[in-house]
């Protein structure tokens, strides 16, 4: 399969970037790793006219912790990721999600901005940004943006950026004490796409109670979902065994699966239940330790 | 639409080349560079049979433009074996049997030099998740993770008697 015709440009500045994309109109795409957007390329989902290539952008490749934020560039691969020691010791739910996307050649390519910039709730970067709550940064031909993950996701493949913004950071309020997340994706086989998945990330004080707390799904609604009914729940309660069953029952019932090739609608819902419950433990474990 | 001139080390040696903005990494090596040891299977980046090493790094290059290749320095499975002798992985796929039918070797071999590159000691389980992008139809998986191990044990040798 061979994509479509395009125009190809390189650009080595966010400035550039914007200058050229306002200069060519909606008919430019950006394209970080090219692992979402070139598949779909090839398939002739997408047919534009100019690619402007932001990979050889440098300085958005970085994951590092500023006052009171996790920072990591749009331009991170999911494989710096998986290798760097502070989010293998303070953020494990990330972990998680990298262990179960793709595979190791594709992740030494695809990169974070792009996942959550691409606006597919089949991706599993939205899922979590969702738990943890994210703020998206992006520079656009006003100035910069941050735009909270809530605000973030439109509809289907469709976000809160303009055609020329470009994403440069996601910032995630930096892992405390009594903080603890956990991601996990049912898939029928390495690489697929979720059957379902669901990110939890939840903070503790220090008498067990939750304060904070944040659930979001994958593949199981046309666009990222936060589970806000379930964390409504939770929050401000000491968590119990029959608090978590109740989640599970919501977040079956508030997900919005299809049936298709990787299951019926029922069984999609059935999973939710099952793995919701199971990350709210997993997460307040490590919240506990 | 859009041609343009890229020069990239391919196996050592630096190639010039006008191409489409189109042309898909995989097509360029196998037919512009008439390397075809570099196979093309499921063409959407899940099979793994096209795996080749950019700048230190594995990848799909049926997922990768030509064109954002300007620069780079490639390794596709002819440049692996240096001076006529095989590579360790290449010797030890050998010695352990790691192929049936041969089409998903390249890939496999390219992919496993980055995890013992990134993971020189890897356990049978981080092998089979490291390679799990690379699909053997044959589903001889048992010695191709015989053949990774082998390679580790006579690489980390290796090393021991160069210090």
């Amino acid at each position: 399969m061979i994509p479509a015709n395009f125009n190809y440009h390189k650009v080595t500045s966010v400035k550039e970037a914007i200058a050229l994309s306002t200069e060519l109109g909606e008919e430019a795409k950006y394209m970080s790793g090219g692992h979402s957007l070139l598949p779909m390329m090839k398939l002739r989902f997408a047919t534009p006219e100019h690619i402007i290539d932001i990979s050889k952008i440098e300085g958005l490749s970085y994951i590092k912790e500023d006052g009171d934020m996790l920072k990591i560039g749009a331009m991170t691969t999911q494989t710096e990721m998986e290798h760097n020691d502070l989010l293998k010791e303070n953020y494990p739910i990330m972990g998680d999600a990298i262990w179960l996307t793709a595979d190791p050649s594709v992740r030494n390519v695809g990169t974070l901005g792009g996942n959550i910039a691409h606006g597919d709730a089949a991706n599993d970067q939205p899922a979590l940004m969702l738990a943890m709550r994210a703020t998206v940064v992006a520079e656009g031909a006003d100035g910069t943006k941050s735009i909270p993950i809530d605000e973030f996701f439109h509809g289907f493949y469709m976000t809160a950026l303009e055609p020329s913004d470009v994403l440069t950071e996601i910032q995630i309020p930096k892992a405390k004490k009594g903080s603890g997340g956990a991601y996990v994706k049912i898939e029928r086989k390495v690489g697929d796409y979720a059957t379902a998945g669901v990110a939890v990330h939840v903070e503790l004080d220090d008498n067990g109670v939750c304060q904070q707390i944040g659930i979001g799904l994958t593949n199981v609604s046309a666009v990222p979902m936060r589970l806000e009914r379930g964390e409504e729940v939770l929050r401000g309660q000491t968590i119990t065994d029959e608090l978590i069953a109740q989640v599970g029952k919501i977040a079956s019932e508030d997900c919005e699966p299809e049936s298709d090739l990787r299951g019926s609608e029922a069984y999609k819902r059935s999973v939710v239940d099952t793995i919701t419950k199971r990350m709210l433990n997993k997460a307040l474990e490590r919240a506990r330790q | 639409m859009g041609k343009h001139n890229v020069t990239m080390t391919i196996n050592g040696e630096s190639v010039t080349a006008e191409v489409d903005s189109r042309l898909l990494l995989v097509h360029f090596i196998r037919e512009n560079l008439d390397l075809t040891g570099t196979h093309i299977g499921c063409d959407t980046s899940n099979c793994g049979a096209c795996t080749i090493m950019l700048d230190g790094k594995s990848i799909k290059s049926c997922t990768y433009l030509t064109v954002r290749a300007d620069g780079a320095n490639i390794t596709t499975i002819e440049g692996v074996a240096a001076e006529g002798t095989n590579s360790h992985l290449q010797q030890a796929f050998h010695d352990q049997h790691g192929l049936h039918c041969g089409f998903c070797t390249p890939g496999m071999i390219i992919r496993s030099m980055d995890l013992l590159k990134t993971n020189p000691n890897p356990t049978e389980e981080e092998i089979r998740w490291g390679i799990s992008g690379n699909l053997c139809r044959c589903t001889g998986y048992n010695n191709i993770v015989k053949s990774v191990q082998q390679a580790a044990t006579e690489m980390a040798k290796e090393k021991e008697a160069s210090v």
